[in-house]
C-alpha cells in the first residue's frame, strides 16, 4: 500500500473520461492576448472562462500602477505580514476597502480562499455553529473544518430552511454565524439576501457574504448583491476576492464589527503566510477606484450576460435559473459535456467544463463567464458555436 | 420521541429511495463504498431526514457516519440532547 494508492480511483475516472487533448480539466491556454483572446493548442480563441468580469487584466492603469510599484519595490514581500511588517501600500488598500465599503475596517488575505479560511476559521470556535447554504464554495467548507464549530447547511438559496435551522439551534443563534454568497460561482443565481435578512432579524446570529463574484458586479457602486439589495447594514461580515472583477490575487474582510483587527493576531491564515506583492496590491488599489468611478463597465457586463443568457435560452438550452457574469449551460452526461467542451474549442470558444460531483444535480455544467470586455461579435460568436453544437445534445437526448 | 429501530426503520425507507435498485439494503450497509451513494444523494438523505425528525446534523458528526445503523444512533442522540 501506498501513498498514491488513493489516487488510482482519480486517475481511472480521468483516463477513462479525457481521451483526448487539450484537456477540459486544467486546460493550458498558451497565451493571453487581451481579456477575451488566448491561445489553446494552436487554435485563436475568446476567453469566455476567466471570471475577469470588468476586463480589467489588460487595463493601462492598472498595469502602468503595478508597473511602478515593481520599480519601487521589487518583486515580492518575501514574508507575512506580522513577521515582516506591512508595507504602507497593504494598509492604504485596507484604508481604501474600508472606505469603499463604508465600514470602519478592512483586512487583505493573500487569496480569496485565504481570506475565508482566515475570517470563518477564525471566528468561529468549537462552542459555536455555522449555518451554511449548502452550494457555498470550498472554501467556504474548508474554513469550516478548521473551526470545531457545529457545521449545519441548510437548502440553496432556501431561507425558509434556513429559518427552519435556526428555530431549531434557539438560544445558539446567539454564536451563529450564517454563510452566504452573493452569487454563487456554478450557477450563477444570487441569494435572497433580503430574505435572509429578515430570517436573521427574526432569531439572531451574524451574517456573512462572500461577494466573490458579486463584487465590482452588483450595486450602485459595486459593493455587491448587499449593496444591491440595500441591506448592507445587517451584513456583519463581507468577505471578496481581488481575483475576479478587481482582475489581479488576494482576498479581504471587511465588517462593521471593531473588532475584526484582532483578526489579524489569531488568524493562522493571516499571519503564517506571505502578503500579496506590491504590484497586485498596487493594481487593485487602482481596479478598486476604477469600480467605484466606471459604472460603464458594469453596465457593459449586464448587457453581454442579458445578451448571452437570452440568446443561449432561445436555442433551447438549459440555463441556471438568471442572468449574470456566470451563464451555466446544464449538458448531460460528463461524456456529452467533454464531447461539447472540445466542440466549443474547435470553433474558437474556451469556457470552463464542471463535472459532477461538484454541480447541482450530477449534470456537466458548460460554465461561461461574462466580460465587461467582450464585444457584442464574441458574444454572438459564443452564441453561434453553442447553436452550432446543439444537435449533439438533441441526439444524445433522444436515444 | 421515537425509539433506534423507529429511526432506522424511517432511514431505510428513505434510503430505498435513493439506493440504485435491487440494492442490498441493512442497517449496517455502508452507504458510499456498498451502495454507491454519491456526496449529492447522501446530502438527500440527511435532508429527508433532518425533516423528518426535526432536527439539523452538523457535518461533523456525519463525517463518521458510514452505514443506516450509525446514522440513526447519531439522529437519536441528537433527539435525546434537545
Amino acid at each position: 500500500m501506498s501513498l498514491f494508492d488513493k489516487f488510482q480511483s482519480l486517475s481511472d475516472a480521468r483516463h477513462a473520461l479525457i481521451q483526448q487533448e487539450p484537456s477540459p480539466i486544467g486546460t493550458r491556454i498558451d497565451e493571453v492576448l487581451s481579456p477575451t483572446e488566448g491561445r489553446v493548442d494552436g487554435r485563436s480563441v475568446i476567453l469566455a472562462g476567466t471570471n475577469n468580469y470588468l476586463g480589467l487584466t489588460f487595463d493601462p492603469d492598472c498595469i502602468a500602477t503595478a508597473h511602478d510599484a515593481l520599480d519601487r519595490e521589487g518583486t515580492g514581500t518575501t514574508g507575512s505580514r506580522m513577521a515582516n511588517g506591512s508595507y504602507a501600500s497593504h494598509t492604504r488598500l485596507e484604508e481604501e476597502l474600508a472606505r469603499f465599503f463604508a465600514r470602519p475596517s478592512a483586512v487583505v488575505f493573500s487569496t480569496g480562499y485565504v481570506a475565508n479560511l482566515g475570517l470563518i476559521g477564525t471566528l468561529a470556535g468549537a462552542d459555536d455553529v455555522i449555518v451554511l447554504d449548502a452550494d457555498c464554495h470550498a472554501s467556504i467548507y474548508d474554513a469550516c473544518r478548521l473551526t470545531g464549530a457545529d457545521i449545519i447547511r441548510f437548502r440553496h438559496n432556501d431561507a425558509s430552511d434556513l429559518e427552519k435551522r435556526l428555530r431549531r439551534l434557539g438560544e445558539r443563534t446567539a454564536n451563529t454565524l450564517i454563510v452566504v454568497e452573493g452569487i454563487y460561482s456554478m450557477l450563477g443565481d444570487q441569494a435572497p439576501l433580503r430574505e435572509i435578512v429578515a430570517v436573521k432579524r427574526r432569531h439572531g446570529g451574524y451574517l456573512l457574504v462572500d461577494e466573490a463574484h458579486s463584487l465590482g458586479v452588483l450595486g450602485a457602486h459595486g459593493r455587491g448583491l448587499a449593496e444591491a439589495e440595500g441591506v448592507e447594514a445587517d451584513v456583519d461580515f463581507v468577505v471578496g476576492t481581488f481575483s475576479k472583477s478587481l482582475g489581479a490575487i488576494g482576498g479581504f474582510a471587511s465588517s462593521h464589527h471593531p473588532q475584526l483587527d484582532m483578526i489579524r493576531y489569531a488568524s493562522r491564515p493571516y499571519i503564517f503566510t506571505a502578503s500579496p506583492s506590491p504590484a497586485t496590491i498596487a493594481s487593485v488599489r487602482t481596479a478598486l477606484q476604477i469600480v467605484h468611478s466606471r459604472g460603464e463597465l458594469r453596465q457593459r457586463l449586464w448587457a453581454n450576460a442579458e445578451r448571452l443568457y437570452h440568446g443561449l435560452a432561445r436555442l433551447g438550452f438549459e440555463l441556471g435559473p438568471e442572468p449574470g457574469p456566470v451563464v451555466a449551460t446544464l449538458l448531460g452526461s460528463p461524456q456529452q459535456g467533454v464531447a461539447f467542451w472540445h466542440g466549443l474549442l474547435d470553433r474558437g470558444v474556451y469556457v470552463n467544463l464542471v463535472l459532477p460531483p461538484a454541480t447541482p444535480g450530477g449534470q456537466a455544467l458548460m460554465r461561461i463567464s461574462v466580460s465587461a470586455a467582450h464585444d457584442i461579435a464574441q458574444i454572438d460568436q459564443i452564441i453561434d458555436a453553442f447553436a452550432a453544437l446543439k444537435p449533439m445534445l438533441d441526439r444524445h437526448g433522444s436515444e | 420521541m421515537p425509539q433506534h429501530e423507529q429511526v432506522l426503520e424511517r432511514l431505510m425507507t428513505h434510503l430505498e429511495r435513493l439506493a440504485p435498485p435491487d440494492s442490498n439494503l441493512r442497517p449496517d450497509v455502508d452507504m458510499v463504498s456498498e451502495l454507491g451513494l454519491d456526496s449529492v444523494k447522501v446530502m438527500d438523505l440527511m435532508l429527508d431526514a433532518e425533516d423528518e425528525f426535526d432536527i439539523s446534523v452538523p457535518l461533523n458528526v456525519l463525517a463518521d457516519i458510514r452505514t443506516p445503523n450509525q446514522l440513526a444512533q447519531a439522529i437519536n442522540k441528537l433527539l435525546e440532547s434537545r
